[in-house]
């Protein structure tokens, strides 16, 4: 039902949205997401074992500088996902973050603490780009918000797409296609030619949950986690906004009748 | 006491004692109660109570949106992100002044169609349009400058490319630019004038707005008919009749707008601006938001960097003339057989324009592109003025009430209680 009413009023929409007119570029499969919809939740477990796949992966090379550790907590936005302060401070404890300057004007490293931004992979943007081959890997707090595109994006599942199909598009490059030294094939960045080399394959983590870390799964939950990292808050955003419409609804409706009683005499 | 006494209907004491010393609840009751209204305003009306609502949200959310916002190139960006994560709620804010912005102009673009096709702009009402216009400019002023303070790459490359149009300007058109920009390129200094041009610009409009009303109530709304209205017959007071259409509207319009905010937040926007800007990356294709479509189309439409930049401001322009521009003695299309239909002939150019500007000008799209900036201007200019001259009106119901009531057929007898002044 709300689907059909947020259908309805996609149609307006459509007709002016600049990210619903495509450019001739792949678009990556649509995947089913335990957070689609009205009245979709984050998978837990999934959200864990992707910050897993996050930490021990892709931190090598992306930074997610709008994250702290406490986030992952109960006490993060929109009630983290699911570790205990204990878990959240001995993830914490396993980084070394820069701190300074004490006493004697130095810089020093300690242990990370709940509070500390996600300490990223490279000092600044020249070191990334240096240790890349040229392209400087993008910080992934909102990645998911800034990828994707058709209804997919319209309905906050685009950039969750995306991030899966990139994760699973490593081909050979097709016959004729100069692929310039360096680069991987990718079907669904945009050019094709991807400077990152394929950082998954089945088996790359191993799950302490003990699910089986096929390359698809992995990408799923990385790609769930990540799209957790970009709006913390969905969940509630969707649950108080079904509220809402309902109040609202309801209000109408109430609208409606004491319209027609008091018109009744002028018509 | 001397002077006059309150007229205020209450038995409150305090009420009287209060409004017998500054007037504001026989204001009040004037202003928003017993105002005769017309008795035949159809929903198309109820864009303009819309409208100010919408004004109202904006400012609101926007004050507290302030409260976290950091007008700093370093900061902007994370500081709109840390609203929507670390402040409670501050992403409700931030998706209801984002959506918000779209949803003001959705209203007060129905709200201008509405008042083209009754001929709302005809005499007397020429200034009250004029106003109109003039909200809509400085609408658009605070949007583009809005657009800008989350510091995405749309944000960036928009202002690069709508403050560039200004070196097409000979001579003075440089030194403009800079002064404008604070700077050869948008940065710092851009984005801290344009914030405070962000915060100032919503109280003009609601200035302006207050003019719009004043121009309003001297002649009273226009109608469906876009006859006159002739006596009390013709009219209903606005309390209760147009209080509860009004909140039934607004039920309405709240369910669409919640269903954006909480279900399809970034639905309307680029995914481009969740990238922080970066000035030496441009975008592969730079898009302004969708309410300005139409007007960068036209712009994009002439070859000729100045004369494009002219005919998209004349576009808007020619708006002012309006009053001046349809000749025709009729007010409501409802009786111009000819003009009725050439009316969504400019609904439709209006469309076919704004999906023309969200693409690259390439192959098919720079064909209608010119076809419809073409036809935009014609439409103003030419067609017009002769269908006011050559079209044969239907002939006018006698008044208001005589229309109504032969309509659904109730003895037009029903005089309406307190419908007097
Ligand atoms: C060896 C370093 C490295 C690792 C490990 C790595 N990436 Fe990347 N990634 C890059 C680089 C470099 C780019 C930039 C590619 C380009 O612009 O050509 C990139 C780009 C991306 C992009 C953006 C593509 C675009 O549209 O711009 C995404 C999404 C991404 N990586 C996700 C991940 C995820 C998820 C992981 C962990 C599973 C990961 N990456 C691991 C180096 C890495
Ligand atoms: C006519 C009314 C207004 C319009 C049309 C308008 C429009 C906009 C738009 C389009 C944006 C960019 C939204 C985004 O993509 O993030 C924006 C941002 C912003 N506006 Fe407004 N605005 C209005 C009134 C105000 C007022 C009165 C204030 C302050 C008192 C304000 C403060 C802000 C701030 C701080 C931002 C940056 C945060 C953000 O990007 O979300 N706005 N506005």
């Amino acid at each position: 039902m709300m689907r059909l009413a947020t259908i309805a009023a996609l149609g307006a929409a459509l007709m002016f949205s600049p990210a619903a007119f495509a450019q001739e570029e792949i678009e990556a499969p649509h995947q089913d997401w335990s957070f689609a919809g009205v009245f979709g939740t984050f998978d837990r477990g999934s959200l864990q074992r992707g910050f897993q796949v996050y930490n021990e992966v892709c931190s090598n090379c992306h930074s997610m500088k709008l994250l702290h550790y406490r986030d992952l907590g109960p006490d993060g936005p929109g009630g983290g996902i699911g570790f205990s302060d204990a878990e959240v401070a001995a993830i914490a404890a396993q980084k070394q973050v820069e701190d300074g300057p004490n006493d004697q004007g130095e810089m020093f490293r300690r242990p990370g603490k709940p509070q500390d931004a996600f300490v990223s992979p490279f000092p600044n943007e020249q070191a990334a780009r240096a240790a890349n081959g040229g392209a400087a890997p993008p910080d992934l707090s909102v990645i998911v918000k800034a990828r994707g595109k058709g209804l997919e994006y319209l309905w906050g599942e685009g950039g969750p797409d995306y991030v899966y199909g990139i994760l699973n598009g490593f081909t050979d490059a097709p016959k004729g296609f100069a692929l310039p030294q360096g680069k991987m094939y990718n079907t669904y960045f945009p050019g094709h030619a991807i400077s990152m080399p394929p950082p998954l394959a089945d088996s790359t983590v191993k799950f302490q949950d003990g699910t089986k870390a096929t390359l698809a799964q992995e990408a799923h939950d990385v790609a769930t986690f990540l799209t957790w990292a970009a709006e913390p808050y969905m969940e509630d955003r969707k649950q108080t906004g079904a509220k809402a419409i309902l109040f609202l609804l309801a209000m109408t409706g109430v609208l409606y009748g004491a319209k027609r009683k008091v018109w009744k005499d002028v018509h | 006491m001397s002077g006059t006494p309150s007229t205020v209907r209450t038995n409150n004491r305090l009420v009287k004692w209060i409004d017998t010393r500054l007037p504001i609840f026989s204001f009040m009751q004037d202003a928003a109660m017993d105002y005769p209204e017309p008795r035949n305003l159809n929903y198309w009306w109820n864009f303009g109570s819309l409208a100010g609502i919408m004004l109202v949200i904006m400012i609101v959310t926007g004050i507290f949106l302030a409260m976290q916002y950091t007008p700093h190139v370093d900061h902007a960006f994370n500081s709109v992100e840390r609203l929507m994560r670390d402040v409670n709620y501050g992403w409700l804010l931030r998706y209801l002044h984002m959506n918000g912005a779209s949803f003001f102009f959705i209203v007060v673009y129905i709200h201008i169609f509405r008042g083209y096709y009754y001929g709302s702009y005809k005499e007397p009402r020429e200034l009250l349009w004029m106003l109109g216009v003039l909200i809509l400019l400085l609408m658009m002023a605070t949007a583009f400058f809005g657009y800008v303070l989350p510091w995405g790459q749309m944000s960036y490359w928009g202002a690069t490319v709508i403050t560039n149009l200004f070196t097409a300007i000979p001579v003075i058109g440089n030194p403009i630019h800079t002064w404008l920009l604070g700077g050869f390129a948008v940065d710092n200094p851009t984005l801290n004038r344009f914030f405070s041009l962000h915060y100032l610009l919503p109280f003009v409009i609601a200035g302006v707005v207050g003019l719009h009303l004043i121009a309003l109530r001297q002649h009273g709304s226009n109608n469906p008919l876009g006859i006159a209205v002739k006596g009390p017959q013709d009219q209903i007071p606005f309390h209760p009749y147009y209080t509860i259409k009004d909140m039934f509207g607004l039920g309405v319009f709240l369910i669409i707008y919640a269903i954006f905010v909480f279900e399809l937040p970034n639905a309307l926007g680029d995914p481009q601006n969740y990238i922080q800007a970066n000035p030496l990356q441009t975008p592969s294709e730079i898009v302004p938001e969708w309410y300005l479509l139409p007007f960068y189309a036209i712009l994009r439409s002439i070859p000729d960097k100045l004369i494009g930049v002219l005919a998209m401001f004349a576009a808007i322009f020619i708006l002012f003339l309006l009053p001046w521009l349809d000749t025709s003695r009729v007010r409501s299309s409802y009786f111009r057989p000819i003009h009725k239909w050439v009316f969504w002939l400019l609904v439709i150019d209006v469309v076919a324009l704004g999906t023309v500007g969200a693409h690259r000008p390439e192959g098919a799209y720079i064909v209608v592109g010119r076809i419809a900036t073409f036809y935009y201007f014609l439409h103003f200019i030419v067609l017009l003025p002769l269908i006011g001259w050559f079209e044969r009106p239907l002939p006018l119901p006698e008044s208001i009430a005589a229309a109504v009531t032969k309509k659904s057929g109730v003895p037009s007898a029903s005089a309406q209680p307190g419908a007097a002044e």
